[in-house]
């Protein structure tokens, strides 16, 4: 297993957000985590990043226990993220972007001597041509479309060459028709290079299109796990999304 | 310490407070609804002791405490009707920097309407005596001070909730835009909220005339008390600020009647760093959401060839004049360096830092000191001088990382406030207010044209560093983490310990500036580490534009100039300096640097 996590727990205040929740993702696998707004996604995925600690439980990158670490320790570890609103770099261009990513991988994030322009631009252009983005490498991410924004993340996301891709709701704000392009790509990187995905989706023809396994999160807790089409028809995921019994 | 001197002491902390509360309450007021800092506030509070002063001897004291306070509630409201409401949207920096053009012109005004020695005021007519508590006297002021801070605590907490006007305050507070979209009149709100908040401040200059003269230095001492106790209770929280100036109260009040009232600052410091550790929003506040200004991408403008001109062109400055040009020619070298420092933080970094004068100030006297004290050879201190800065930047730079925005800015400003009264009060080291005399370059470097070119190398080999680091992996992702602090985490970059680091180079660049000015000088005083030093850095480099590294070396260039020819010619200097910040931030928002670019992009 690349992930596995064990009991999460989190409360804020006496809101009990994500209780006793437990999965794990292998390598190739993508996985959807999904639930109505409020189900603790979001609260989930800052625990496996780092950006939130877990109040119980535990969570294992191959084996290693990462909860509590911080964000920037996590990413040495190979997690990549990408965000649900998208955070770039909005006074560089986008190759800088990917660069900047690249920089950090390298370890040089405290490296005075050198000029930071002309380093890894090679690279940084592989990881754009990856997204469809290497036309549109010079120019400022603050102009960006925000599908194209979405992509630039990805890039940015692939440059530590991750074991585990956590994309809190990758495709939202993308039009329609780029929606299945981002995904198909996604698919694609998981089976070539092993990487464990990890997404939540408001989408569900993305979630059930290309998710592997969906895990379903209600009011914090996880109330079912399993292949798309028996999620599909699980009469507890009706209920809670359709509200017919 | 008895019994009885310990609940004497408490009151005395408790008499304290009062003033202290008036004044935070108000700051936290105007900060909750309208987002902005008001630097002037402890000039609001200035101009409250003396107009009472003033107003005194002709209605009695007792009337003239709340027609100061109606006068100073005038003055903020037109402080707010002609200036605040044209830079609500502006960056924070620009606000904060307008502000403090009005501490400058308020501050002129006094010194022209009232001059300038101190002002004693008149005792309060029926509290002139003492009543005995535990054996020993106590002031009847005093206890009426004491009964002060509560009872206007508990009228601002009725306003609050129970009248439509504080329910509007505490809308826009909570949601600005909301507020708005729900119909409130915001023009007329932010108004009567400025008018209220400096309407405390005025009261609570009033109030403590009995206690103290009115003069022309209480305002900045004033504010950076207020920002303790704003950071430490929690912006916009005034049940917040009605705790913070309790605590910082008591503690001065038991470190003076200990006997160690210059452990006060000290434990002060503890204080604050102990509470923004544990709750980086104050006591009682609740995290801000971060305004965030525009992304405006910064630029490189091509300038090595014409930087490279210049340099060249100073060198020769020597053989056409050894005379006050020279003199004034060494000042922009030491300011460009001090200025091109403070640069690295307010453009790559993103941090506005108000109290950048402290490492510079801490450079001087450290050079002062090592060839004064321990007899170092000039070389020697020139150059271990500024590691003095360094520590002084990695000791607070680590405290202030954890902050940003507004909290950064008066973290720095209160944390810069500590430095001065320590040197300025610690005159068995650092001379006091006299300072240190007799600092001197060497023999081969005493002359003029040769401490000249000393200065030029210098300023030369550090504007060049600075720029390397700029561009560098570490330049480029201290960028990155002011774009975004969020993405940055997640790409492996370690927020803090780049800011902290960026902190470091600072400081120590700063310290350069500041032992070449010592030796330049000859002589230093605690204005050397002042706000006022501090606010020059930032005018200098907004001056120039904060969006290049070339902005801040025209900036301080201009400023200098500027400085040098106003002070000598014009009487009121002051105001004239707060002029031109006000019309920079009216006028030029994005500097020298965004002029040049507009047009060489024409």
């Amino acid at each position: 297993m690349v992930l596995s996590v064990e009991r999460l727990s989190k409360a804020y205040g006496g809101v009990q957000a994500v209780r006793d929740v437990s999965f794990s993702v292998a390598a190739g696998e993508m996985v959807a985590i999904i639930g109505p707004n409020g189900a603790g996604k979001t609260t989930c995925f800052n625990m496996l990043n780092g950006q939130l600690s877990p109040d119980s439980g535990d969570i294992r990158l191959g084996g290693s226990s990462i909860a509590g670490v911080p964000p920037h320790r996590i990413w040495r570890l190979g997690v990549g993220r990408t965000f649900q609103v998208t955070a770039t770099f909005g006074s560089m261009s986008v190759r800088e972007n990917v660069q900047t990513a690249l920089r950090s991988f390298y370890r040089e994030n405290f490296s005075f001597g050198r000029a930071a322009g002309a380093r890894y631009v090679e690279e940084a252009d592989a990881l754009l041509e990856r997204v469809g983005m290497r036309d549109q490498g010079e120019r400022a991410c603050a102009v960006l479309a925000y599908g194209d924004l979405k992509r630039v993340e990805l890039a940015v996301a692939l440059a530590n060459r991750p074991r585990l891709l956590l994309m809190d709701e990758p495709t939202a704000g993308m039009a329609p028709e780029e929606r299945g392009a981002l995904m198909q790509l996604v698919v694609d990187l998981a089976r070539r290079e092993r990487l464990a995905v990890l997404f939540t989706e408001h989408d569900m023809s993305m979630v059930f299109g290309y998710a592997s396994r969906v895990i379903v999160l209600h009011q914090g807790e996880v109330i079912a796990e399993g292949l798309p089409e028996a999620i599909r028809n699980d009469a507890r995921v009706r209920e809670v999304y359709l509200g017919d019994a | 310490m008895s019994g009885s001197a310990l609940l004497l002491q408490f009151l005395n902390g408790l008499a304290g407070a009062s003033s202290l509360f008036l004044i935070a309450a108000g700051l936290s007021l105007i900060f909750g609804v309208s987002r902005i800092v008001n630097f002037a506030h402890g000039s609001l509070f200035m101009l409250g002791m003396y107009v009472c002063v003033w107003l005194a001897p002709k209605v009695g004291y007792w009337a003239s405490v709340p027609l100061a306070a109606m006068l100073v509630a005038l003055c903020g409201a037109l402080i707010e009707v002609g200036l605040l409401r044209r830079i609500y949207k502006a960056p924070e920096l620009l606000q904060l920097l307008a502000t403090f053009a009005l501490v400058l012109v308020i501050k002129d005004f006094a010194l022209w309407a009232w001059g300038p020695e101190d002002l004693l005021g008149p005792r309060a007519p029926g509290l002139t005596g003492a009543v005995p508590i535990a054996g020993r006297q106590f002031p009847q002021y005093d206890l009426f001070l004491i009964a002060i801070g509560p009872a206007f605590f508990v009228l601002l907490h009725l306003l609050l909730t129970r009248t439509r006007f504080g329910i509007l305050v505490r809308a826009a507070t909570e949601d600005r835009e909301m507020a708005s979209a729900l119909g409130v009149n915001q023009r007329g709100l932010f108004t009567a909220v400025f008018a209220l908040g400096a309407a405390l401040a005025g009261i609570g200059g009033a109030l403590a005339i009995p206690r103290e003269p009115a003069n022309l230095e209480i305002d900045l001492a004033v504010v950076s008390d207020a920002f303790v106790v704003v950071v430490v209770g929690g912006m916009g929280s005034i049940p917040g600020a009605f705790l913070a100036a309790l605590l910082i109260a008591e503690i001065k009040a038991f470190c003076i009647g200990l006997g160690y009232s210059e452990l006060t600052l000290v434990a002060e410091f503890i204080v604050m760093a102990v509470v923004l550790i544990a709750r980086p929003w104050g006591l009682l506040g609740r995290p801000i959401a971060e305004l965030r200004g525009r992304d405006q991408a910064d630029f490189r403008l091509a300038a090595t060839k014409p930087m490279l001109a210049m340099l060249a062109v100073l060198a020769l400055v020597p053989i056409a004049t050894s005379g006050y040009a020279l003199v004034l020619l060494t000042d922009v070298l030491v300011f460009v360096i001090f200025a091109v420092s403070l640069h690295l933080l307010l453009g790559p970094a993103g941090m506005v830092s108000f109290g950048h004068a402290a490492y510079f100030g801490l450079g001087a006297y450290g050079a002062g000191l090592l060839v004064l004290r321990y007899e170092a050879p000039m070389e020697l201190a020139l150059l271990a001088a500024p590691l003095l800065a360094l520590t002084g930047a990695a000791v607070f730079g680590w405290l202030c990382v954890r902050l940003s925005g507004i909290y950064l800015a008066m973290l720095t400003l209160a944390l810069a406030q500590i430095v001065w009264s320590v040197v300025y009060q610690w005159d068995s080291v650092t001379g006091g207010s006299n300072g240190l005399v007799g600092i001197w370059p060497a023999e081969w470097l005493a002359s003029r044209p040769a401490y000249y070119f000393l200065a030029l190398v210098v300023c030369a080999l550090s504007v060049g560093a600075l720029w390397r680091i700029v561009g560098s992996p570490f330049g480029q992702a201290l960028r990155a983490c002011r774009d975004s602090p969020l993405r940055s985490e997640a790409i492996g970059i370690n927020v803090r310990a780049q800011q902290w680091a960026a902190f470091a180079i600072a400081g120590t660049f700063a310290g350069v500036a500041g032992s070449l000015y010592a030796f330049s000088k000859g002589s230093i005083s605690p204005e050397t580490l002042s706000v006022p030093r501090s606010v020059d850095a930032l005018v200098m480099v907004l001056l120039g534009g904060v969006q290049t590294l070339v902005g801040p070396v025209l900036g301080a260039a201009l400023f200098t100039w500027l400085e040098d020819s106003v002070s000598r010619e014009v009487a009121y200097w002051r105001a004239g300096i707060g002029a031109v910040i006000l019309l920079l931030v009216l006028a030029l928002p994005y500097g020298i640097g965004g002029l040049l670019r507009k047009w060489s992009s024409r």
